[in-house]
């Protein structure tokens, strides 16, 4: 064999000086990448000083429009490129809403109206001043854009028809009226939402096409007064931020910032720990671990407004008992999860509105309790069964279905687990197909009616209604009464009574709802040890990035 | 893995004796016939998928109102087949409309993927053909030697891996533990953006613009999954041309060739190895179109934004305006590949003639 | 080459009928045959070594509640992730604290199943659209074989997807979808045989005998054409297991709690920084069995495929 190689290498080279010449360039082409690989470990250092790597997913971005935008990512991005009216301070989220855009605000006798009167002196990033007609076309515009957000601002009865009247901007001044009294601070609520974001009006009608109202445009491109700008945004790839140096609160540190899409927790560990990326969204808990005695590293906590929780549809013939939901409520291993394959990411939270909500409560009277629910099962004079539950493709969601299927094992009901992609699932879920389904809800805008109003409300349970919008519809659950305490919640213009209303409501849910409530999120972030300042939105907003230094 | 046969079966089919330009209409006609086809079961899966496309559109907690108005505007209150041929019109023109899921004109996504995986597999073809090529000749020159069971088991092991496997613990080898390699994604993140995209494809972009830095980091991104894929298209190639080797050493050609005195070099390599050549083109083009369209789950695990995984997230995502332009675009470079190797074998195979 | 030394065996008993020079029975020249393949095919030690992983890993999926140590459902969350060599749990437990052992065990079961349906599903589907595409020519063939191209020219694994994800994830819709992308290379395999033998004068004898198409094809085409397929199919079957995994590591194979290999790898993904052996142990079994299919079918077409024989 040697000796057939060693003569096919002689006679290529003795025989064809042309081909060797072939064969050599050959040969560094094929070695060349390797070399080339090799030394790349020396190249790779820290990250820039002044600019802040981020790696997360976010595949779920549409378009940076704030009339159109609905996912977290978009959330994140716009909250750094657009002002509002009101909005929260990253340094003390518990505050609450406070001026930004808007210096000040009156309400009417009524309690219909409020009118902001806009700050002076702002500007947008094409110099452009931040005036009240800007703010008057940028709400009209999200009412008129019909996009799926809208209901944030069409719930206060504005609508195609009427903006002209309802928004209205005078000089400095802007006003909107309201098709009833409600609780100023619910108004106000809604417009720190993306929804209410604050764009050019001038630049962005420059950008019109076919009577979109800069639609399209803002689809990639950005008009704000924030403290940065959009520079691109390629799907599933990348966003990448540009400092606005005459942001009204200064310029930020960080010059650019780049969100990178890692789909993978072991990958984003690996970027982190090699100083490729400053900070990682989406470590699972093992990763976390993993990182929690890097010296380079630290891991920032901060409770988030998403609650995972199970549904039982009312549909179903055995599912509709209540002694059966009960019983179910004690099948979940709660703390079993959350010390587990949950560790760190989930808190256990029982109640539909977030803790640091308004109204928000700490009960938690269920925790797994085999016997009992044996009991309650036989009470309700219910044999074994099968149910089928629907859950999207998440490790996470599978493993809390294959607890509970475990669970249900012991007391005779069989957990048939269909998994499918989101959208999937979601169909059905939306049919009110699904017997059980394990679930997330991030609130839509920092006021409790967010959650109320799926999770509580649902005034027409018949099939025709295609109130698919609503967790209690999509579960064909009927709240009576409840849904009723719901509206009135909102337009109580007393805080403490609103609160108490909430707390009386949840109370009620807790025992009577088909929902079980389990966890609250508690995002995880790993940083280099460099990062300070960065606040991820807390329950009630998105990222901030201007605050961060490095 | 597409299998040669399949191109040689398709080959007998088409008569030698036909004119040149019958055979060029009738290969253009059966090209669009298999890409109507495609496109018409493509549409159908989407329309039978139990995911409601309006969902991908207004998103989950959109009102009646909204939803409502996305569903006409979609057109889904028309029959299926109208709707297919608005879509037959649109394509045709050259619109393959927008994706639902970022927005954006699936031609231009397209665009974007289509290079990024094109680059993947032609760097892992070049690998599967470089070290595949030799291997096959050798083992088969040194049959049933342990040089030839060594070449097997190499080849075998390459076949059997279940790449998203191998991808993930390359990645926390050679990424991860050694650092010898570029991590998940195209460049390094400073490189993001950096460079004007001209093919699309960051080798060649970087070296027009001479940015040789953004060269370097991009091969040390792309060499881990293309060595996956070249691995898996190395055991291809290295097996077929093993088994073409055999079947010319052993014909009478090559007997009589050892008897007029000819060097075994000359035998091998200018008698047997120049007759396989172009059969051997026809598997390195099947197993490039294979890499093509069989890179999904290595551009998942390596966060390849390419078309493999551009489709399978549309899909999944019931964004079938994405789903089918992808599928056109994959199938039409099959197809094309396809015919071509046909096209060689029936000019140049002496048996063809 | 061998030829000579299976020839020259002592001639007693058994082995001596089986060897003999002139078979007195059908029966004889049939078994005849089968054993010198035999004789031939032990000589190659790398498909022999196939064969018996093969056969091993049948009889541990037979086998698997007499061998796996744990009930491969049972969950622990108090011990989970526990690594390899653990008192009770060699390889380790998973992210819910099942045996990692016990899990990949049952799993062969899983595999075994997909692997048995889709062999024989794709194989028959093809094979009925080649012969007749074949046997009866003209439109019918043009049309079947435009319909082959049209599935060959999908990508795979998108096809098998876009398949699973309308009828819904499931080891049965699983198997269905690979069926539906693996047939259309039988198809041009069967139909390329039958074009040969279709106009061969034993085909042509049984014509004038006055037998039907449908007799034609089933009992003297389709016989004919089993040789090729069958390499075909043991050379494929690793490709089916690959699938397979694809699918089940992209959530659209088993249900949960299945034991699917592929799913238990995309559930031990996440922890391949620090817990490699939960990913890694079933990606190894894969090999394993896709390796073996490999050696088997490689051995299988050097000795029934006439190309890399000598004459």
């Amino acid at each position: 064999m040697q000796k057939l190689i060693s003569s096919m290498l002689q006679t290529t080279l003795l025989r064809n000086a042309g081909r060797r010449r072939v064969l050599q360039k050959f040969a560094i082409a094929a070695v060349a990448p390797i070399l080339l690989a090799v030394p790349m470990q020396q190249v790779q250092a820290a990250t820039p000083k002044d600019m802040l790597v981020i790696a997360s997913r976010i595949d779920d971005i549409t378009t940076f429009d704030p009339a159109q935008s609905f996912e977290f990512s978009g959330s994140d991005v716009i909250r750094n490129v657009y002002g509002r009216l009101v909005n929260f301070n990253p340094a003390d989220l518990d505050a609450g809403y406070e001026p930004e855009l808007a210096d000040s605000w009156t309400v009417s006798e009524d309690g219909k109206t409020i009118t902001f009167t806009i700050s002076e002196g702002k500007k947008f990033h094409s110099g452009n001043p931040v005036t009240a007609e800007d703010v008057e076309f940028s709400l009209r515009r999200a009412v008129l854009l019909e996009k799926t957000p809208s209901f944030i601002l069409t719930q206060f009865g504005f609508n195609k028809d009427n903006v002209e009247q309802t928004i209205k901007a005078d000089g400095n001044t802007v006003s909107i009226v309201t098709d009833k009294k409600y609780a100023t601070s619910f108004v106000l609520n809604c417009l720190t939402a993306t929804i209410g974001a604050i764009v050019d009006k001038k630049t962005v009608m420059a950008n019109e096409v076919d009577g979109d109202m800069g639609n399209e445009w803002l689809r990639t491109n950005s008009a704000g007064s924030g403290a940065y700008k959009v520079v691109s945004w390629k799907a599933n790839e990348s966003v990448t931020l540009q400092a606005n140096e005459d942001f009204h609160l200064g310029a930020p540190a960080m010059k650019r910032v780049i969100v990178r899409h890692i789909q993978e927790s072991a990958t984003q560990r690996l970027l982190l720990t090699k100083g490729d990326i400053d900070i990682a969204r989406n470590l699972n808990p093992e990763d976390i671990a993993g990182i929690s005695d890097n010296g380079d590293l630290k891991i920032h906590d901060e409770l988030r407004g998403r609650l995972m929780y199970l549904s039982f549809n009312q549909k179903h013939p055995i599912l509709s008992k209540p002694k059966v939901v009960e019983a179910m409520k004690y099948l979940i291993d709660y703390q079993g999860m959350q010390d587990s394959f949950l560790k760190g990411q989930y808190t256990i939270h029982q109640n539909f509105l977030p803790a640091t909500y308004l109204g928000a409560i700490d009960d938690k009277p269920y925790s797994l309790n085999i016997a009992k629910a044996k009991e309650l099962l036989a009470e309700a004079g219910v044999g074994e069964f099968e149910i089928e539950a629907g859950v999207r493709e998440a490790q996470e969601r599978i493993e809390i279905a294959q607890t509970m299927q475990n669970n249900l094992a012991q007391v005779g009901i069989t957990l048939k687990i269909t998994v499918g992609t989101a959208k999937q699932i979601l169909t059905r879920y939306r049919a009110r197909e699904l017997d059980m389904y394990v679930g997330a809800w991030g609130p839509d805008y920092p006021d409790p009616q967010t959650n109320a109003g799926t999770f509580a409300f649902n005034p027409d349970n018949s099939d025709e209604a295609k109130a698919t919008g609503l967790l209690a519809y999509r579960n064909a659950w009927s709240p009576g009464a409840l849904g009723e305490k719901t509206s009135l919640a909102v337009t109580e213009g007393d805080v403490d009574k609103r609160r108490q209303m909430y707390e009386e409501i949840q109370r009620e849910f807790l025992q009577v709802a088909p929902f079980a409530i389990m966890f609250q999120k508690i995002e995880q972030a790993g940083m280099a040890k460099s990062v300070s300042n960065l606040v991820l939105g807390g329950a009630i907003t998105a990222a901030s990035y201007w605050p961060v230094t490095k | 893995m597409v299998n040669s046969a399949d191109a040689v079966v398709s080959n007998t089919s088409m008569s030698g004796t036909s004119s040149l330009l019958f055979r060029v209409l009738k290969t253009i006609g059966s090209i669009a016939i298999t890409m109507l086809g495609l496109l018409l079961v493509t549409f159908i899966i989407g329309r039978v998928m139990p995911i409601d496309p309006v969902i991908s559109i207004v998103g989950e907690r959109a009102t009646k109102e909204v939803y409502d108005a996305a569903y006409l505007e979609m057109g889904l209150d028309k029959p299926v087949l109208v709707q297919f041929l608005y879509y037959l019109s649109d394509v045709l023109r050259g619109d393959f409309g927008i994706s639902y899921l970022n927005g954006a004109p699936v031609a231009e996504d397209i665009r974007r993927v289509f290079p990024a995986t094109l680059e993947l597999a032609t760097i892992g073809t070049l690998i599967g053909v470089i070290v595949g090529v030799p291997l096959g000749i050798v083992a088969a020159v040194k049959r049933d030697t342990w040089i030839d069971q060594v070449a097997r088991v190499v080849a075998l092991v390459g076949y059997s891996m279940p790449i998203f496997w191998l991808g993930l613990i390359g990645l926390l080898v050679f990424y991860g533990i050694l650092g010898w390699v570029g991590g998940p994604g195209r460049v390094g993140i400073f490189y993001v953006d950096v460079v004007p995209s001209v093919t699309g494809m960051i080798l060649i972009d970087s070296a027009l613009d001479g940015q040789w830095d953004i060269f370097r980091d991009a091969i040390s991104h792309i060499i881990l999954p293309a060595s996956i894929l070249g691995y898996y298209s190395l055991a291809y190639i290295s097996r077929m041309t093993r088994s073409f080797m055999l079947e010319q050493l052993n014909a009478e050609y090559i007997t009589t060739a050892r008897v007029k005195g000819l060097s075994e070099w000359a035998v091998v390599w200018r008698h047997a190895f120049g007759n396989i050549k172009v059969q051997l083109i026809t598997v390195i083009a099947l197993s490039y179109a294979g890499l093509l369209e069989g890179s999904v789950l290595t551009e998942i695990i390596f966060s390849w934004p390419g078309i493999g995984s551009y489709i399978t997230t549309a899909l999944l995502s019931a964004d079938m305006n994405a789903v089918l332009g992808g599928t056109v675009v994959v199938g039409l470079v099959f197809v094309c590949l396809n015919v071509l190797s046909d096209l060689l074998y029936s000019f140049y195979d002496p048996r063809a003639k | 080459m061998n030829q000579e030394n299976i020839l020259q065996p002592h001639r007693t008993g058994l082995r001596s009928w089986l060897t003999a020079d002139v078979p007195t029975s059908r029966a004889q020249a049939r078994a005849s045959a089968w054993y010198h393949g035999w004789l031939e095919f032990k000589t190659n030690r790398l498909a022999l070594l196939g064969l018996c992983i093969l056969i091993a890993l049948v009889l541990i999926a037979i086998f698997a509640p007499l061998l796996s140590p744990h009930d491969p459902l049972a969950q622990q969350l108090s011990n989970r992730l526990q690594p390899l060599g653990s008192p009770g749990h060699i390889l380790g437990t998973d992210s819910l604290g099942r045996d990692i052992l016990s899990r990949m065990i049952y799993g062969s079961r899983i595999t075994f199943y997909i692997v048995g349906l889709v062999v024989l599903i794709a194989p028959v589907a093809g094979l009925l659209v080649g012969t007749v595409a074949g046997y009866v020519g003209g439109w019918a063939d043009t049309i079947l074989m435009r319909i082959t191209d049209i599935f060959l020219a999908f990508p795979r694994l998108v096809l098998a997807l876009a398949f699973v994800a309308a009828l819904g994830a499931g080891i049965e819709n699983a198997v269905l979808a690979i069926a539906l992308t693996a047939w259309p290379p039988y198809a041009r395999i069967a139909r390329a045989e039958t074009l040969t033998i279709r106009s061969s004068d034993y085909i042509s004898a049984v014509k004038l005998q006055g037998a039907g198409a449908f007799r034609i094809i089933t009992r003297h085409i389709w016989p004919l054409c089993i040789a090729s397929l069958i390499v075909r199919i043991t050379l494929d079957m690793a490709g089916i297991i690959l699938a397979a995994a694809g699918l089940g590591f992209l959530g659209l194979g088993a249900r949960p709690p299945s034991p699917e290999w592929g799913a238990m790898i995309a559930e031990g993904r996440r922890f391949i920084l620090d817990h490699w052996w939960v990913a890694t142990m079933p990606g190894l079994a894969i090999f394993t069995v896709s390796l073996a299919f490999n050696l088997l079918g490689d051995g299988l077409r050097d000795l029934l495929d006439p190309k890399s024989h000598g004459k």
